[in-house]
């Protein structure tokens, strides 16, 4: 079940689409961010609003092109899944894995999406602290890192 | 009447449908499925076919309405609609959109359609395989939440958190849908009876939905004919009326991704209240439900949207002796819906519907004036539709 995280540092095995940012570029300082191991999110410099994922303008007060601002990779679990049945032939035999939904307190309580880290068979518990590890996908062409969660112990 | 509303002033006079396969099966194109399925509507409503001039369908149908009034030799075209969006959320919109035509004058004979043909254009439940990914699903294809059921689960894991919502009301909404449908002839798991057992062993597909929480994919096609109020009798069928129609979706609900304000919900937090306006009820008037079963967990959260129970209550409420036909308080999915009639995206909920008002279900309500269609939960748009006898008018 873990081996592929043994062998190459990935939580997943090689195959799932590779993230790129849109034709327009709007999401490129996320993705950019990840790679450089920075965790970037829209914040708008009117009226102070936080926003994920990337859009042209804060949807609370319209000022156009919202800043993007470091933050720390650390929230909580605001809901989980375990997924069984593969659907992409590269998952074909996997096993389970988890699917977090994390909020993150330090950035108006956005959330972001990512797998949780350690056995696929654990207890998942909604509210548990979390933090971000960078998985590197630097080899792959286009390279590109995800954002993965760990239980704070 | 000055008050904007589609209330009492559309009927519809006939419904239609193709044999149901398992996805793949169909031996008939997806276009000639759409024509077999309108032209069995006619046949119902006793009309000709030449007579339509309004076409309304949704997520993207294939099957254009150029294309198919030529083909059908219609007279003239008129209206042509289409509801935004993917999933089954826009099976009632659909209606009203064709309804609203009506209303307005800009269409004579409205139908509502949906076609699918797996086999021939590919399946809803296989994730796409290009080596990149942008947009919406950028956020979390790569992480291995792919398809509809991935996308969702998260949404019920959280509703079943915050109120303490046991398995056990999935399971009843699973096990209603296949006790119906074994009285159904035109269900895909006629003969295929499913019980307490066999959904607990049932193995995972993404917790907390087990096989049997998910729907089926299937080909078909399914129709329904709306004309003015004014000319309902002049078909042989009972009239059954639109009391109330809305769609959309509350504040934000898609803000990708996973972001949504009111996240543990169906999107029908603010279009139920919508709906209930227009038609001058609550959920006490309703006496049958469809409510589309994409997942089990949407049916739960769209019922305690739609003011049926308080969330807290689901446990209570959504016990199998409660949601079966003819005994249940609240009889749901009397055909086998999308779990187990067919997943016709939720097109044959509307036939199943009208056949409840008229009295010809296969598994009929006794309380059946008001019926409730519930489209496409946890997706945005989403859509509902209330339908009743000429009584409720």
């Amino acid at each position: 079940m873990n081996e592929t995280k043994e062998k190459t540092g990935h939580y997943l095995p090689a195959g799932l689409p590779a993230p790129v940012p849109e034709g327009d570029g709007l999401s490129a300082p996320f993705w950019n961010g990840l790679r450089e191991e920075r965790l970037m999110v829209q914040r708008c410099t009117q009226c102070g609003t936080w926003q994920h994922g990337a859009e042209w303008l804060c949807h609370k007060c319209h000022r156009f092109d919202p800043q993007w601002q470091q933050v720390l990779p650390r929230g909580r679990i605001y809901s989980w899944e375990r997924v069984w049945h593969p659907v992409h032939p590269c998952l074909a035999n996997h096993g389970p894995y988890l699917a977090v939904l994390v909020e993150l307190p330090e950035a108006g309580n956005v959330r972001m999406l990512g797998n949780l880290l350690g056995d696929p068979r654990q207890e998942v518990r909604i509210g548990a602290e979390v933090e971000g590890v960078f998985e590197h996908h630097a080899d792959h062409d286009p390279p590109y890192t995800l954002l993965q969660w760990q239980v704070v112990r | 009447m000055t008050e904007r509303s589609l209330r009492g002033r559309v009927a519809i006079v006939g419904v239609g449908e193709t044999t149901y396969y398992r996805h793949s099966q169909s031996p008939d194109a997806e276009f000639k499925l759409a024509l077999k399925a309108v032209l069995a509507a006619c046949e119902d409503a006793g009309m000709d076919p030449r007579e339509i001039d309004g076409w309304s369908s949704y997520s993207n149908d294939r099957n254009d309405p150029s294309r198919l009034a030529a083909a059908l030799g219609t007279r003239q075209l008129r209206a042509t609609l289409m509801a935004w969006g993917g999933g089954g959320g826009g099976n009632c919109a659909a209606v009203a959109n064709g309804a609203a035509a009506i209303a307005a004058g800009t269409a004579d004979c409205v139908v509502a359609f949906r076609a699918l043909a797996q086999g021939q254009f590919g399946r809803f439940g296989k994730a796409p395989t290009a080596p990149t990914i942008s947009g919406d699903m950028a956020y979390m294809a790569p992480y291995g939440v792919l398809s509809p059921g991935q996308k969702f689960a998260m949404k019920a894991m959280r509703f079943m958190h915050e109120h303490g919502v046991r398995q056990e009301a999935l399971r009843a909404i699973a096990m209603a849908s296949y006790h119906h449908a074994q009285r159904n002839p035109r269900a895909v798991m006629y003969g295929k009876p499913l019980d307490e057992a066999k959904y607990d062993n049932s193995r995972w597909i993404v917790e907390p939905f087990h096989l049997f929480d998910c729907c089926m994919e299937n080909d078909g096609a399914a129709a329904v004919i709306m004309v003015p109020a004014e000319r309902a009798k002049d078909f042989p069928n009972r009239p059954v009326y639109i009391l109330g129609a809305a769609s959309g979706s509350d504040h934000r609900v898609a803000a990708v991704p996973h972001n949504t304000p009111n996240y543990a919900s169906s999107s029908f937090s603010t279009v139920a209240p919508d709906m209930w306006r227009m038609a001058g009820m609550s959920a006490k008037d309703v006496g049958v439900v469809q409510s589309y079963e994409n997942f089990t967990g949407g049916v739960l959260m769209a019922l305690a949207e739609h003011g049926f129970f308080a969330p807290g209550e689901a446990n209570d409420f959504l016990r199998l002796e409660n949601l079966l036909a003819p005994n249940g308080k609240l009889p749901l999915n009397t055909s086998g819906g999308n779990l187990a009639e067919c997943y016709m995206h939720g097109f044959e909920l509307v036939l199943e519907a009208v056949r409840q008002v008229r009295g010809t279900s296969t598994a009929q309500a006794p309380r059946n004036d008001v019926a409730l269609v519930i489209g496409g939960p946890m997706v945005t748009p989403v859509s509902n539709l209330l339908l009743g006898s000429e009584a409720t008018l």
